[in-house]
């Protein structure tokens, strides 16, 4: 009955019947959207064959998670806006079970337990909850007025706290920091008022020295660092030294595709992963770090049109806070090798080696192709 | 879903969101914008402190070990070799287990608890993908049977190096010298730059004199490394300059001689060819293993080298001082004549002793009996003490020492050797300097005969016999011929020598001392008779050192003293007579006579050097 509605939208505002329809249409995608987001795969393929040392292998299996995580998008895409909004909460659910589940019987890796082992392969719960969580907000402002009262922020508060405070135990201070933000978005698109937003940076500041005091030594070290990453030249501030001088050295040109030695002498760490955009900036320059920006800035900006475009609550926050957190992740990372923020594990969206991110990210994408896919033609 | 309350606020709601929307647009802009800041500022703006540090990360300059140049003897025998020998190493970051890798090595080759203390030490002090030798000079047959099961150890590999290598050992230990690893005294004297890449330098012997020859010329080479310091290619390269060969006029074949002649004796023998200068053999015995060093002597083999009476480590030939003895008599017949206090046919009495007039110390002839009434011609063949005694006395120290000079005695005779010592001409000046005391008569007078302050060394005693020979002639004693770039003849360049050269007039008695001096050999009293040979005329003079002093009144008695302070016998000589090619000095020490001990040493080195090149026993 869904589909049926949708599909005489769309032979409504179509007007000229089936003929008019094209493939992507038909598969319900964003042609500028899905366009950006192969261009920047593919981009993302040709800096990781020069990241990873000139390794086909590494390349292949980053082509068949891109695929995989392009079926999860285009399938999610198929899936209309309100079954998403009726199954959110049962999602957000599952997602903190597992989390839980992780806490109790997680999997050690890289000191932390992050990742749960269903046998067939691994994932990290926390990857769901980037999109659980503004699916949970979005589901629960969208049965309210907005904006919202002050009664349903703090309702909102403790479903945003529950996740955090879970993934931050693991410990993963980055996973966590991005899960708030998608769901402060939420908030922020919502229409909380900029009295209160003014008002709970003041008590982000004023928390600081509090939330210093919880940090792991790891963790407290990285801001260190990241305050004066020269203080620890061998150390932690090692990898900021010579990520910096990778893209310094790349200059306005860059040294060319495969020329870069900064990484293919391994100075930079974690070069096909965390610090790919070091690597870029490296062989490609100011000029390509320039293009690369206009394509992702695109890709954000249609996600906000579609956002904007979007004809309910549920639909416009959701779509809204998945284009955002793109950006975020987008920032945190460049901003990151480039020295303007701490060290936190996040890698560069679309671009990095790594499955798990890749999939959560084109799941969000998926979820705006279905947003703006599904509209209905309203008169009002 | 199409609930009232949505339909009711749609328009408000909407809006709002709309201004969320831009507001958010606006952010994201204002963002990329910082960041592209960032950007320009680190690809711009610091983009040449970053280029250069990018620059300074990957390339190092590595220093390339020039190859030590090799020394050879007159005839072309290898005196100092460059052998490659063989190590086995470990490179500890690509072995997974240190410990079990060891264990399945030592199953193979022998490892000491040395060896694994050694490679411990040098763990801590090389970097991790530094390979580490686990086993150093491995033989022909532990290297075989690693290599058949190398392909079982990963990380362990043969690594092959130059390492200085004297065939001869002790016969040119003294000469040749060795290398040793280069030590924290040496880094405060050495230019660091040159020596980079080395690990050895010259310690003694020609090794240290000629040490900016042999050393050649550091090359270096820029790599790229990685993060890890590994080098991943060269990016430039300037060879180093190999060292220069030394090509020595020293003969292995009469050094072995002279060496052999000694028999049970210590003692030093040196031989100049008059032609040239050059030194045909330079021994001084006992000698020691000069390989011992090369990599680090052991702590007790070297304190028992020092501490060895017989001083194996003490370059005689140039640093050893002696009273020459009779052997300086001939010098002194001529500084008489010279100085005009003395005619060659003059006559004086030995009755067994001098006596300084007013003085009751009897300066003793060694034939108790006395000579009677001698010449200068049969003094000389005889060695009469008397009659050197008196003409010292008469010449007085000042002009001793005047007409005794010129034959080199109390200077450096400038060999090409580190360390040579002067030995002493004796003189007033020279004993207030060295012993703040005044000159007494009685000490002109023993120096007639080569005793009291008198000393030289074995080198002086040959170039004193060899300027004796040439009627003057002194030239720098070389032990170096020349030295060339490896094969490359075209580089070869003669090390030269300087010549100090004195009118000796045949007129002035020259030719009746050599006549005095063959007779030493040949004539009825002479002191070495022994060695007449019927091959060629020997001009020679015999001497003898006292090491203990006898008393007044008594008899040095030989069977009395011990081995270490009885006399030391010495022998100068220059042959042939009439046209002379080699000069000699030879000191066997504590042997008693200089006619019976060190004369026979001295005629095998002639018999050598004059005779063998015409038969076939080389």
């Amino acid at each position: 009955m869904i589909g049926g509605s949708s599909f005489n939208a769309d032979m409504s505002r179509g007007g000229g019947g089936l003929k008019r329809r094209n493939l992507a249409e038909l598969l319900r995608l964003d042609l500028p959207l899905f366009t950006g987001l192969l261009l920047l795969s593919g981009l993302g393929l040709i800096v990781l064959y020069s990241a990873s040392g000139e390794d086909m292998g590494q390349v292949k299996a980053q082509i068949i998670r891109l695929s995989l995580a392009f079926g999860v998008m285009l399938a999610l895409a198929q899936v209309p806006p309100q079954a998403m909004c009726r199954w959110s909460p049962v999602l957000f659910g599952i997602a903190v079970i597992l989390l839980i589940a992780v806490l109790i019987t997680g999997h050690v890796g890289k000191g932390a337990q992050r990742w749960l082992n269903l046998g067939l392969f691994r994932f990290q719960p926390s990857e769901i909850m980037k999109i659980a969580l503004p699916m949970m907000l979005a589901w629960f402002f969208s049965l309210r007025d907005l904006p919202p009262k002050l009664l349903s922020l703090s309702v909102a508060a403790v479903i945003m706290l529950v996740p955090v405070l879970l993934i931050a135990k693991q410990p993963d201070l980055g996973t966590a920091l991005l899960v708030t933000s998608s769901g402060v978005f939420v908030l922020f698109l919502a229409g909380i008022s900029w009295r209160l937003i003014i008002g709970l940076a003041l008590a982000i500041a004023g928390g600081a020295p509090l939330a210093w005091s919880l940090l792991h030594d790891y963790q407290k070290q990285r801001v260190l660092t990241f305050i004066d990453p020269s203080s620890d030249p061998l150390g932690s501030g090692y990898h900021i030294i010579q990520s910096k001088i990778a893209i310094g050295s790349g200059g306005l040109y860059g040294k060319g595709w495969l020329n870069g030695t900064q990484s293919h002498l391994e100075f930079i760490p974690e070069r096909h992963t965390d610090f790919i955009f070091s690597v870029f900036s490296e062989e490609f320059g100011l000029t390509g770090v320039v293009l690369l920006m206009c394509l992702y800035l695109f890709i954000i900006f249609r996600g906000l049109y579609i956002a904007s475009a979007a004809q309910n609550s549920y639909n416009r926050l959701l779509a809204g806070s998945l284009s955002l957190a793109f950006f975020v992740y987008l920032f945190i990372n460049t901003g990151m090798v480039s020295g303007l923020l701490p060290v936190v594990g996040v890698p560069l969206p679309l671009v990095s080696y790594g499955g798990t991110s890749v999939v959560t990210i084109l799941a969000g994408f998926g979820i705006l192709m279905s947003v703006h896919s599904h509209k209905k033609l309203l008169s009002i | 879903m199409s609930q009232p309350t949505t339909f009711k606020n749609y328009q408000r709601e909407s809006r709002l969101f709309t201004s969320r929307i831009i507001a958010s647009t606006v952010i994201v802009a204002l963002m990329v914008l910082l960041l592209l800041g960032h950007m320009y500022r680190l690809q711009v703006l610091e983009h040449e402190k970053y280029r250069t540090d990018s620059r300074e990360n990957r390339v190092k300059l590595r220093p390339l070990p020039p190859t030590r140049g090799l020394i050879y003897d007159r005839n072309g025998v290898l005196l100092a070799d460059n052998r490659l020998t063989f190590s086995l190493e470990i490179t500890p970051y690509q072995v997974k287990n240190l410990e079990e890798t060891i264990a399945r090595i030592s199953k193979i080759v022998t490892i000491s608890e040395k060896d694994r203390q050694r490679f411990n030490r040098l763990r801590r002090q090389y970097r991790r993908f530094d390979s580490v030798p686990i086993r150093i000079n491995l033989s022909d047959e532990e290297l075989a049977r690693f290599a058949i099961e190398s392909h079982l150890f990963q990380g362990v590999d043969i690594n092959a190096f130059p390492v200085r290598e004297y065939p001869l050992k002790e016969l040119t230990s003294h000469v040749v010298g060795y290398v040793a690893r280069i030590s924290e005294r040496d880094l405060m004297t050495l230019n660091e730059s040159e020596y980079s890449g080395s690990t050895h330098i010259g310690k003694t012997g020609l090794e240290q004199s000629y040490e900016q020859v042999l050393h050649g010329k550091v090359g270096v080479q820029q790599v790229e490394v990685n993060a890890a310091g590994r080098p991943i290619r060269v990016l430039s390269r300037n060879p180093p300059q190999s060292g220069r060969n030394l090509y020595l006029n020293l003969d292995t074949r009469i050094q072995e001689t002279a060496m052999a002649a000694f028999g049970e004796h210590n003692g030093s023998a040196v031989a100049i060819d008059l032609a040239t200068g050059g030194i045909l053999t330079m021994v001084s015995k006992p000698g020691f293993d000069p390989n011992l060093f090369v990599d680090g002597i052991a702590h007790d083999i070297y304190q028992a080298l020092l501490k060895s009476p017989d001083k194996p480590l003490y370059d005689r030939a140039i640093k050893g001082q002696y009273p020459p003895g009779s052997t300086v008599k001939p010098f002194v017949a001529w500084a008489g004549l010279s100085s005009g206090v003395a005619q060659f046919s003059g006559r004086t009495y030995c009755r067994g002793y001098y006596t300084l007039a007013g003085q009751s110390h009897q300066y003793r002839c060694w034939k108790k009996s006395g000579h009677g009434s001698v010449d200068m011609g049969v003094a000389i063949t005889q060695s009469c003490d008397v009659f050197f005694y008196d003409l010292a006395q008469r010449m007085g120290i000042e002009r001793f020492g005047k007409f005794m000079s010129p034959f080199g005695f109390g200077q450096k005779t400038g060999v090409d050797l580190v360390g040579e010592r002067s030995g002493v001409l004796p003189s007033p000046e020279w004993k207030r300097g060295a012993f703040g005391q005044v000159w007494y008569p009685g000490e002109t007078v023993i120096s007639g005969i080569g005793q009291g302050f008198f000393l030289v060394t074995p080198l002086q005693l040959a170039t004193s016999a060899a300027t004796m020979a040439t009627g003057g002639i002194r030239k720098t004693p070389r032990l170096v011929a020349h030295t060339q770039l490896a094969d490359d003849e075209k580089t070869r360049t003669p090390v030269p020598a300087e010549t100090f050269q004195f009118k000796m007039s045949a007129g002035k008695g020259h030719d009746q001392i050599v006549d005095a001096m063959t007779m030493v050999v040949e004539g009825a009293g002479g002191t070495a008779r022994r060695i007449a040979s019927d091959a060629y005329r020997i001009a020679g003079k015999t001497g003898t050192a006292q090491v203990f002093t006898v008393k007044q009144g008594q008899r040095y008695d030989e069977d009395k003293v011990s081995k270490y302070m009885r006399d030391h016998a010495l022998f100068i000589a220059f042959a042939p007579a009439d046209k002379p090619r080699i000069a000699v000095g030879v000191i066997a020490e504590n042997a008693g006579h200089g006619g019976s001990v060190a004369a026979p040493i001295a005629k095998e080195i002639m018999d050598a050097y004059l005779l063998w090149g015409n038969d076939d026993r080389w």
